[in-house]
Formats: C-alpha cells, structure tokens, sequence
C-alpha cells in the first residue's frame, strides 16, 4: 500500500490552474522531491495534501484511505504533519512551548481546562527530545523573537517531528539558510528513520537532490517529469524548465 | 534566596495577599458607604471584564456586544425574581438563558475574525439591545425592572453595602481564580495558539472552531455572573445596561488595564469606574477626560497599564542595578 496517493488532483482561482490533474504516488519510506520554477504549485499542491485548501476535482488516499474531503486537523492526527516556507511560529512563546503545541495537538489533554499545562512532565519530556533532535534543546527555553532564522527553520521541523508522523510534508526546509546551517538541516533530515515517508519541496537542488529517491518535477501546475533522481536530472524537459536551458 | 525566579514567586505571592487583604479591608476601613459601593462597582465590571479579556485578550477577538450578554443575564434574573421566584432559582435561570444566548452569540460570530467580527458581535449586541427596549411584556420597555431583594447566601443577607462588598469580592476572587486556571491550563495555552497562528494551530491538529466556542462560553459565564452582580446592586435592569456604550467600556477596561493579563482588566475597570462616578462630581466633562486618558495610555502604555507598568518597572531596576554595577567596577579598578 502506497503512503500518500493523489489522483488527477486539479485546482484553480478563476482562469488560473494551478494543479492540474496531478498524479503522484510516493510509497512507504520513501523521500520524494518535488521541483520547479517558483509559481509551479508546489506550495498549493502541499496545501491540496494537507486540506488547507480543497481541490476542485480529484482525490488523496493515505495508506489506503480516502482523506479527500476530510478536514485539514484530522489528517494530522491520522499521521500527516508539514513544515511552512513561510515561517508559521508562536512568536510570543518559547522555543519548548512551540514544541509543547505541537505535542498538546495530538494529545486529548489539549481540551483540558483545569490542569497547568506547564507541569505536565510526559509533555516536557517529549519536548526535550524532539529539540535534541534537532539540536536546540540548550536554548528550549529561549523566546522565539529571540532567535535566529536557522533556529526557528529548526524550531518548525522540530514541531513536524514531535509529532510523531508517518508521512512528513517539508516546504522548502533549507529556504533562507545560511551554506553551513544547510549542511545542519541536511543531516538533520538525512536522520529521519525511514520509517517516516518525506516528501519534500525545494529550490535548492544540491543540497536536496541527494537526500532524494525519486524526482518530481512540476511545471505550470502540472507534473512534466516524474522519476529517479538521475532519470529527472538527465531529461531534456528538466533542462528545459528549470535548469534553464 | 539564591534562586531568582523561586525568589520572584514569593515575592509574588505576598504582594498577591496583601493586595486580598487590602481588598478585604476596604470596607471596614472607608467609612463612607458611597465609596463602599463604588468599590463594589469596581469589582463587579472587574467581573466583566475578566470575562471579555478571555475573548479580546486570550483569543484575539474583539467584542463589541458583550453588554447583551451582561444584559441577557440580568433581564432573565429581574424577571424572574418580578415573576415571584426564589434567588436560587432565579440566579440558576439567568445563568442558563444567558449561557444559551451566549451559545447562539458564539455559534454566530465566529464564522468570522477580526473586522467582521466585532461587526457581527455589534449587530447581535444591537439586537439584545433592541429587544430589550421594544419586548415591552417581558422586559417593561424603557421603564426597566426594579428588584425589591438581595439574596442571603447561607443566611447572610447582602442588604448592606459592606456585605455586598463582600459577596462581590469572593465572586471576582472566584472569576480571577478561574482565569488564572485557564490561561495555565492547555486549552487555555491552545487558545492563545489560536489567536496567534490559527492556520498552524489547524495544521497541528486542534479545533479551532471548537477551542474559540469553549472560550466564547467561559466569557459568556463571567459576563452572566457580572450581570447578576449588577442586578443585585442597582437592584434595578433598564436597557440602558445593554447599550453599545457599556460594550465599548467594557473594551475600554480591558485594553487600558492590558489584555491578556490576569489583573489588567480589575485596573482598567478601577479606572472607568472612578472616573465615571468619582471624577465626574467634580468635572463635568468627564467623557472627555476619559478619553484623554485613554489616549495618554495608548500613547505611553500601548499594551495597558500593568504590562506597561511592569515594563517601566523592570527598565527601572535594569538601570539601577547596572548603575550598582558599574560603580562596583570602577571601585574595583581603583
């Protein structure tokens, strides 16, 4: 059974098609890769996947189960998490509350409004070892504001993995880093067990093309080619869109 | 105390208790039952607005109706006690009503955020207003209901201005306790999550929807419980309670004391309170002074008076110890 299935997904804001009819199956373990030029619909494709936005025709199977008109927080707690290109943090909070959320999400203790939330050990705990993951656990108790840009990038793959998921969506984890805090988040992600299937996207093809089984590469909305990291990279139509030849 | 923040606490907790014992004191120490009252006053809008700073301060949404909620609590009260029911009964009924009106008010609004939802809490505040007003056969129109009794809780009658005191410290005690709880606890953490990245909070598995309603609902409680205070102190409801006016002071308490802070909106209902009935003896324009007030918090204090005192306050400390500091080392160099 494949993990993440998508059939002939299409959406568009008015005359603007930005997935059409999108096929895409990535098997269990798996790290695929997807490219292209930016405006490609790589972002919208994410937000088709996670339910952020709702496709106008097609379908999302995972691990065999239709999720296509399911709400966006329930197919987190069916195993799907993502990371933003954008980054989406609690600004306010530290470093060890961001993680907290991102534990409390999954956790039935989220609807509980008796109990201090700060003196719930299980949670900390947890919360101190997604950031030794990832390296911050030193600082976990350091406010956001306070903090670089590589370290919240960090923080966000810290929330998607504290959260335990079996189908991990990156939005260009390397975007905005510094050549050093890349080579970090490289071995970082090249750590995830593979238990974890990650599709990724990213612009940065050095770093992330090794870390890639198989390539995807969109154009326009659409998938132009699809395969193993040398089969894409040798094509024509890659040179042609995004190599720029 | 070597341990700075364990020292912090303490000295957080002592200050909590005299400001309780300074809070119990006042009746017995201010002679004059008109300030008694005026405290009272304070202490029940306090109630208010703990209750909209879970919305406005922790959620990020901004009511502008809230007064119909206070109101509803208040009519379904009066009109139960001018009906001939027992305070017990009538004080549960007001809840109920209230809390379902607050059920349909949350329901409502929060189909939107931000603009259009202050404009939907005002038109349904409107509405409340309205039907407070023309809906002449349960709520007497603008001649209002007159409530001849206070309660004896455990056969104490709240006849005098002290007991009521009293009664209106333990109930804002009671709410603040309750606030204090909710903002530690996870739903109240993931309320706050919601004000700040709602679009994450969905990604990360929580309800959004769901988590808002629940605080809308704890709001609309503290709301009710001060529309009863209310009641039972003017001992009289007009639909004058439910006007935009008490909604948008409402506001003005919660944001000039601080939203978002546990004690912020006790001092900005101090505030509104004494300046509307104290200062207003002696200037007559005390609208405008108000307002002048609350220009001079925005301008000085942007995020209210006790997070902007805090601030000031630790600046101050900052300076001075750096000054010891500093004076420490040129001594040692010498």
């Amino acid at each position: 059974m494949s993990a993440l299935v998508v059939r002939a997904l299409s959406k568009s804001f008015g005359g603007l098609h930005v997935a059409r009819r999108i096929d895409l199956r990535v098997e269990p373990g798996e790290r695929r890769l997807i490219i292209g030029p930016n405006g490609a619909g790589k972002t919208t494709l994410f937000n088709l996947i996670t339910g952020e936005l709702a496709p106008d025709s097609g379908s999302i199977e995972l691990f065999g189960r239709d999720i296509t008109g399911m709400a966006s927080r329930k197919r987190t707690h069916l195993g799907m998490a993502r990371t933003y290109q954008i980054i989406t943090l609690f600004p306010h909070d530290t470093i060890a509350h961001n993680v907290t959320l991102a534990l409390l999400g999954l956790s039935p203790l989220r609807w509980n409004p008796l109990i201090a939330l700060n003196r719930q050990r299980h949670l900390a705990a947890a919360a101190g070892a997604a950031l030794e993951r990832v390296g911050l656990d030193q600082i976990a108790g350091r406010r956001l504001a306070q903090t670089s840009y590589g370290e919240r990038r960090r923080v966000e793959i810290a929330m998607a993995l504290a959260q335990n998921p079996k189908v991990l969506l990156l939005d260009e984890p390397f975007a905005g880093l510094s050549i050093d805090e890349r080579q970090d988040v490289r071995k970082l992600l090249a750590a995830i067990p593979r238990d974890v299937t990650i599709v990724m996207i990213e612009h940065d093809m050095d770093t992330a093309l090794d870390l890639a089984d198989r390539i995807t590469l969109l154009h326009f909305g659409e998938v132009i080619v699809e395969g193993t990291r040398a089969e894409v990279v040798a094509d024509p139509r890659t040179r042609e869109v995004y190599l720029g030849e | 105390m070597s341990n700075p923040v364990a020292a912090a606490v303490s000295v957080k907790r002592v200050a909590g208790a005299l400001a309780v014992l300074a809070l119990i004191a006042v009746p017995y120490t201010v002679k004059e039952v008109y300030y008694v009252n005026i405290a009272s006053q304070i202490l029940l809008y306090a109630v208010f607005a703990l209750g909209l700073n879970v919305l406005v301060g922790y959620a990020g949404l901004v009511s502008l109706g809230h007064a119909g909620l206070f109101g509803v609590a208040a009519y379904a009260l009066a009109y139960m006690l001018a009906a001939g029911a027992g305070h017990a009964i009538a004080i549960v009924t007001a809840l109920v009503v209230s809390l379902a009106a607050t059920a349909g008010f949350a329901a409502l609004s929060l189909r939107a955020t931000g603009i259009s939802f202050i404009m939907i809490t005002l038109a349904l505040g409107e509405i409340l207003w309205g039907l407070a007003y023309r809906w002449i056969s349960i709520t007497n129109g603008d001649n209002g209901i007159s409530v001849t009794s206070r309660p004896a809780p455990f056969g104490l009658p709240l006849d005098s201005a002290r007991s009521f005191y009293v009664a209106t410290l333990i109930v804002y005690l009671i709410a603040l306790a309750a606030s204090a709880i909710f903002v530690r606890s996870p739903l109240g953490a993931a309320l706050a999550g919601t004000r700040d990245q709602p679009r994450r909070m969905n990604a990360l598995g929580y309800h959004v929807w769901m988590i808002r309603f629940w605080a809308f609902m704890f709001s609309g409680l503290l709301t009710s419980l001060a529309g009863i205070l209310f009641v039972y102190y003017t001992q009289f409801i007009s639909p004058q309670a439910l006007a935009l006016t008490a909604s948008a002071e409402g506001l003005l308490m919660v944001i000039s004391g601080g939203a978002g802070t546990l004690l912020g909106p006790a001092i900005g209902a101090a505030l509104v309170v004494i300046v509307k009935n104290v200062v207003s003896a002696y200037v007559e324009r005390w609208n405008f002074m108000l307002g002048a007030i609350f220009v001079a918090i925005v301008v000085f204090m942007p995020e209210g008076l006790v997070p902007g005192a805090v601030r000031l306050t630790r600046a101050a400390w900052r300076a001075a110890t750096r000054q010891k500091s500093a004076a420490a080392a040129a001594g040692g160099k010498q």
